[in-house]
């Protein structure tokens, strides 16, 4: 939406002129942040965790060894070890692919299915829209969290179903997003002339309206992984998420919080893993929409 | 005023009957039977298919949802499997604890989140503003279950102070406010703090203090009045978010509310308990979106001139 303005020509400064993409301005507004520049290199050093554990992870996250159960952090277990004797290193090695995974692919769900929902509302306006936006607040009326808990009981729990719920609980968000885009875009004279050549709905909307949200929807994207992050592991927490044995700092915390008294570790990793992640994507996130709507920074 | 209250309390309505559709097809997606469930393990075949005579699940989807609705209306949500008492009762027993932290929760938030905000605004770009609005980023991004047990270790276990469970003595509470309003302190923090910077610029603002009225009556007579406007309503948006997390606090202190009913009720797949406990929650967020609306009027004469122009 904003980005539009950017590719218009501004006061002459020379070698400035020169056609940049709008992403580029973007960008170069983004690396002058250091905040945002400091959230994403950590989210790219996790990334880089998540994809290479099997070599980082100096054992194996499932590796029970009873003779070492409870080992506070030493040399060869850096962060301990659980009550199965498993290095917690290794084990939140492994988590982080599990919650980037969740993270990113909830926020797929939520983001595509809530978008064509806002798409299709913002175009089309009238009772289609009403509907599609009184379906939003009956989703809106139910805290994120319980909604989400009712979906993955329904559903059961595994690893999918647990990405659908938290999804689908934000789903709200996104097609809110979308659908204020579309309005403003829609009555533009571009969508009219492409209209005029006989172009359909749905093409319409697929390359005239989405690529006019693209600025919301990241924002709205990264600070919704953050939010997913969240939520999962919090479903996680209460049992209701990614079963243990599986490496996933939710449920480490969940299993660690009967060790509180004796092997504080156990909780204080996994909490702090996560704090991490979603820190640095909120930071990023604040910085992106910094950059991608510079009227907004103060 | 009163149409206002009216019209608004009109839109609760459908989407509470929107709530009830939900709420029933997630329930009645579930695999399990509800009448396996009852009967346990040991069960016949025979005493299976009479219970679910018994209990009307044999009728078509929309007959049972038609019933669950008649039902909901009269006020009775029917029984809960697990314990046999009706699911009205278990939520009222158990709703004045949770009532009790979320009301906690959210004065901790604005009692933190407001001076935080309004301290990082009147020194921004300093290390004042550095520092409140990374406090507030981090107590947006922690997880608080994780917040739960930290405290729990530092109060309850290292500086025994506080007790870690229970809900007798105003003590019990001082841990679970704390979880339960982390967040949403967080986000009125930086809500008020860019609230404020939009306030601080407005020309009444620059008329008053050119006008030489001291800094401090300015802040108190011309800014905060107008900075409360955005702060009340994200406010009641997180309210609804925080009687969600009720469900993590009350896990972690093992007090006996609402959320714990719910997830205990998803756990045992008592299905009554969990769709009349989602719906309630539908209601009180619903109740307290229209409180925000009317003191959202109250707040801003703007809106309420509005009204009596429309009319």
């Amino acid at each position: 939406m904003k980005t539009e303005n950017m590719t218009l020509p501004g006061p002459k400064t020379g070698e400035r002129e020169k056609r940049r993409s709008p992403w580029w301005e973007v960008w170069r507004r983004l690396r002058l942040n250091k905040a945002a520049m400091a959230g994403m290199a950590v989210i790219i050093v996790l990334v880089v965790v998540a994809i290479f554990a099997p070599v980082l992870a100096p054992k194996d996250p499932n590796q029970t060894n009873m003779k070492a159960r409870l080992q506070p952090p030493s040399a060869e277990f850096p962060l301990g070890t659980d009550n199965f004797g498993r290095d917690m290193l290794s084990r939140i090695i492994y988590g982080s692919r599990i919650s980037l995974y969740v993270g990113f692919v909830a926020v797929g769900i939520g983001a595509v299915f809530g978008g064509i929902v806002g798409a299709i509302g913002g175009y089309y306006g009238g009772r289609l829209d009403n509907f599609l936006m009184r379906c939003m607040d009956v989703l809106l009326a139910i805290p994120q969290i319980i909604l989400a808990i009712a979906i993955v009981g329904a559903l059961g729990t595994s690893l999918l179903n647990l990405m659908i719920a938290v999804g689908i609980s934000q789903l709200p968000r996104y097609a809110r997003v979308v659908r204020a885009s579309a309005l403003t875009v829609r009555g533009q004279e571009f969508v009219e002339a492409a209209r005029a050549v006989g172009a359909s709905d749905a093409r319409i909307i697929i390359e005239n309206i989405l690529p006019n949200c693209m600025a919301p929807i990241i924002v709205q994207s990264t600070l919704g992984v953050a939010q997913a992050i969240l939520s999962a592991a919090a479903l996680s927490f209460l049992g209701l998420g990614i079963q243990p044995p599986t490496a996933e700092w939710g449920s480490m915390l969940s299993s660690g919080r009967q060790f509180l008294r004796n092997a504080p570790y156990l909780t204080f990793f996994p909490g702090l893993a996560i704090s991490v992640v979603v820190l640095a994507l909120n930071i990023f996130g604040d910085g992106l929409r910094d950059s991608l709507d510079p009227k907004l920074r103060q | 005023m009163l149409r206002y209250f009216i019209k608004r309390l009109m839109f609760l309505v459908p989407v509470l009957l929107g709530v009830s559709v939900l709420i029933f097809s997630i329930v009645h997606l579930a695999p399990g039977d509800p009448a396996e469930v009852m009967l346990g393990p040991s069960a016949t075949q025979e005493e299976i298919s009479n219970l679910r005579e018994q209990l009307g699940l044999t009728k078509p989807l929309y007959v049972q949802y038609g019933i669950f609705l008649t039902n909901t209306l009269k006020g009775d949500l029917g029984r809960s499997i697990k314990s046999n008492a009706p699911v009205v009762e278990e939520i009222l027993d158990r709703f004045p604890a949770t009532l009790t932290l979320a009301v906690l929760g959210m004065i901790f938030a604005i009692v933190v989140g407001l001076p935080l905000g309004i301290l990082a605004a009147l020194r921004q770009n300093t290390w004042v503003d550095a520092l409140c609005s990374f406090f507030a980023l981090v107590g947006f991004s922690i997880p608080n279950f994780w917040v739960g047990l930290m405290l729990m270790l530092l109060l309850s276990i290292y500086i025994p102070i506080l007790p870690s469970s229970g809900f007798d003595s105003w003590r019990n509470f001082i841990m679970p406010t704390i979880v339960l309003g982390i967040q949403t302190m967080a986000v009125i923090a930086r809500m008020t703090r860019s609230s404020m910077l939009e306030v601080i610029r407005q020309d009444y603002v620059r008329t008053a203090r050119a006008k030489g009225i001291s800094d401090r009556l300015v802040l108190v007579r011309h800014i905060l009045g107008n900075v409360m406007i955005p702060v009340v309503t994200i406010a009641g948006l997180y309210f609804g978010n925080m009687l969600g997390g009720v469900v993590i606090t009350e896990t972690i202190f093992s007090i006996p509310g609402l959320g714990r009913l719910i997830v205990d009720a998803i756990r045992a797949q008592d299905y009554p308990v969990v769709q009349g406990g989602v719906l309630f929650f539908a209601l009180c967020v619903g109740i307290v979106n229209l409180m925000v609306d009317l003191l959202y009027a109250a707040l801003d004469p703007r809106i309420k001139a509005q009204y009596r122009a429309a009319r």
